[in-house]
């Protein structure tokens, strides 16, 4: 038998059901992967103990015949994820010492179904980055390098750790969260699968906020398959978030096992051959489409006009958000305090001690746009865009079923590379931030590498709730791309 | 859009961010900078539209006006970062105050 850290989700599902290998065997050989590559900087906090006594009491429910969907499967946990007496810090300063009293909706739902807990993984600073250099904890390595090019590269963000530990292979699976494509970019840069859900698809209580209109968790694994698993135990509507939605969570897995698109409309949306994409990247989508097509699908030209403003509204909307959401951290309550003379300078003390330059920065930014005299110029503006937005998606809905385009305008980049101009930064999240500001579900799939070596993701957009037909169409060009790369040594 | 120093010291105060005063000045450089990128908004006329200010389509639920969670004072208060105070030490769950610096003199 194959090594166990090497084998899916579904996999190594199957060879627990199978009594080929026990929760705690499992759990051992991938907290042995975690001691391996502690370099990577993949975890904040690792939850040894944790893992084994979690995966001890999942034996004792198999033995029962009580086994869940994810039974025994060792998972990493985006610590932005509020977990019960394991420290949750946002890779902020500013939570040092905070150790939540609860535990967040959609990590219980994983508990619910058997999953197992390894480490809570490093983030972008209360997730605002793409490249997981803004994390208080430093940054987290990505495990592929370019050929013949020593130099550390960068895993994307927010969700780098999340994303890094699949592509490492001290995982099968993790979750991550997504606000403008902190799953899909770090997916696409570490050559594995990141599905953002519809927004109200998972709950988002207990989950750090940044920007509560457009924040979702999700899941990171190798296949979608195995994505399809965990968004399966991650969704489901929970009265504590008033955005939730109250549907039935569908089949997902069944969807993801179904890779037959003959007939499917599959949107190309002109607007995405944006200038400063690499030419590898379009050869690439280029390449996706006959994929599609040869599976069976009809590709259909699709416009989305209001493409190129998404990214600055977005970064209206997003610190506006933030600002606000990050009021709460005035050393009082939790977290770091630093004295000052009166509250109000201890506030300011805390707060100026305790954010980094990325999170000052949104927060300034949210701040000033939300200030009296300027909320229509640019808050109120920016939300007309986004009508604008989500209705060019709902028109191109119209004629295709899902869309296929880029995940990221890039490939992983290393550390440093781009840190001269925050704009440069965030025309990463170019392809993946139209569909957040629309809410819709989108997935990256590894589907090939560039001449560096380095792997390329694709995206599929989907209508809103419409994750089965997203998923199918997922299948279709995973199985298409056949990617079975692996970073060297991993 | 330009952004200058004072403008800056005025944002971060209403922020209650202390920026150190050597920072005022590249700051307002960087955030000058983004508003410059995104006053292209402007391109497009958005004069009858309606802002969308949620994705959902779910109007927000309404639920029973009951107590729902209680008795947790003690885990409430466990993160104090200026340590708490309890009204009756041997019941911590029965109540109790986070501490902050004096403010009324």
């Amino acid at each position: 038998m194959a090594a166990l850290t090497d084998l899916t989700l579904a996999g190594l599902a199957a060879a627990m059901a199978r009594k080929e290998a026990s929760a705690l065997e499992v759990a051992d050989a991938h907290l042995k992967k975690l001691d391996e590559h502690r370099a990577l900087n993949v975890f904040i906090t690792e939850t040894p103990d944790r893992a084994r006594e979690m995966a001890k009491a999942s034996d004792a429910r198999r033995a029962k015949g009580t086994a869940g969907l994810l039974e025994g499967v060792p998972l990493a946990i985006k610590d932005l994820f509020c977990t019960e007496g394991v420290q949750t810090t946002a890779a902020s300063h500013i939570l040092k010492g905070f150790v939540p009293p609860y535990e967040s909706t959609v990590t219980a739902n994983l508990w619910k179904a058997g999953a197992v807990m390894v480490g809570k993984t490093n983030l972008d600073e209360f997730a605002m980055g793409s490249s997981n250099m803004t994390s208080h904890f430093g940054g987290v390595e990505n495990p592929w390098k370019r050929r013949g090019d020593n130099r550390k590269l960068v895993p994307g963000g927010s969700s780098g750790g999340s994303a890094a530990a699949v592509a490492a292979y001290m995982v099968p699976g993790s979750t991550g969260t997504d606000t403008g494509g902190s799953i899909r970019q770090p997916a696409s840069f570490c050559g594995v699968v990141g599905l953002k859900p519809t927004y109200g698809r998972c709950s988002r209580w207990g989950v750090v906020a940044f920007a509560s209109s457009l924040d979702q968790p999700g899941p990171l694994a190798r296949t979608v398959e195995d994505s399809a698993l965990l968004l399966q135990a991650m969704a489901g509507h929970d009265p504590k978030d008033s955005t939730s939605a109250p549907l039935p969570v569908p089949d997902f897995a069944a969807a993801a096992r179904n890779p037959d698109i003959k007939g499917l409309r599959v949107g190309i949306p002109e607007e995405y051959r944006a200038d400063g994409t690499s030419p590898e990247i379009v050869a690439l989508w280029d390449k996706g489409v006959e994929m599609m097509k040869a599976a069976g699908a009809k590709t259909v030209e699709v416009s989305l006009p209001h493409t190129k403003y998404a990214l600055p509204a977005y970064y209206i909307v997003a610190p506006a958000e933030c600002s606000s959401n990050l009021a709460r951290y005035d050393g009082v309550r939790y977290g770091l305090r630093v004295p000052g003379n009166d509250l109000a300078e201890m506030y300011q003390n805390t707060r100026g001690a305790g954010f980094g330059k990325e999170v000052r920065r949104r927060i300034l930014i949210g701040t000033y746009v939300l200030s009296a005299g300027y909320y229509d110029a640019y808050y109120k503006k920016a939300q007309q865009i986004r009508a604008l937005i989500a209705r060019d998606f709902k028109d191109a809905f119209e004629t295709c079923d899902v869309l296929l385009t880029p995940t990221a305008p890039t490939s992983a980049f290393a550390a440093g590379e781009k840190m001269d101009d925050p704009v440069t930064m965030y025309l990463n999240d170019m392809f993946t931030i139209p569909a957040s500001m629309a809410g819709l579900p989108g997935i990256s799939v590894p589907a090939g590498l560039d001449k560096d070596g380095l792997p390329l993701g694709l995206q599929i957009i989907g209508r809103a709730f419409d994750e089965e037909t997203m998923l199918r169409a997922a299948a279709a060009l995973e199985k298409a791309a056949a990617f079975t790369s692996r970073p060297a040594g991993y | 859009m330009s952004l200058d120093k004072d403008t800056v010291a005025r944002i971060a105060r209403l922020a209650r961010l202390k920026v150190p005063e050597e920072e005022l000045v590249p700051l307002a450089g960087e955030l000058s900078g983004i508003f410059a990128w995104i006053e292209q908004l402007n391109e497009v006329d958005t004069s009858n539209v309606e802002p969308l200010s949620s994705v959902s389509d779910v109007t927000l639920p309404m639920r029973a006006d009951t107590v729902t969670d209680g008795g947790i004072a003690a885990k409430i208060l466990a993160n104090a970062p200026g340590g708490a105070v309890y009204i009756d030490p041997d019941d911590k769950n029965a109540g109790g105050f986070f501490t902050v610096p004096k403010v009324v003199e």
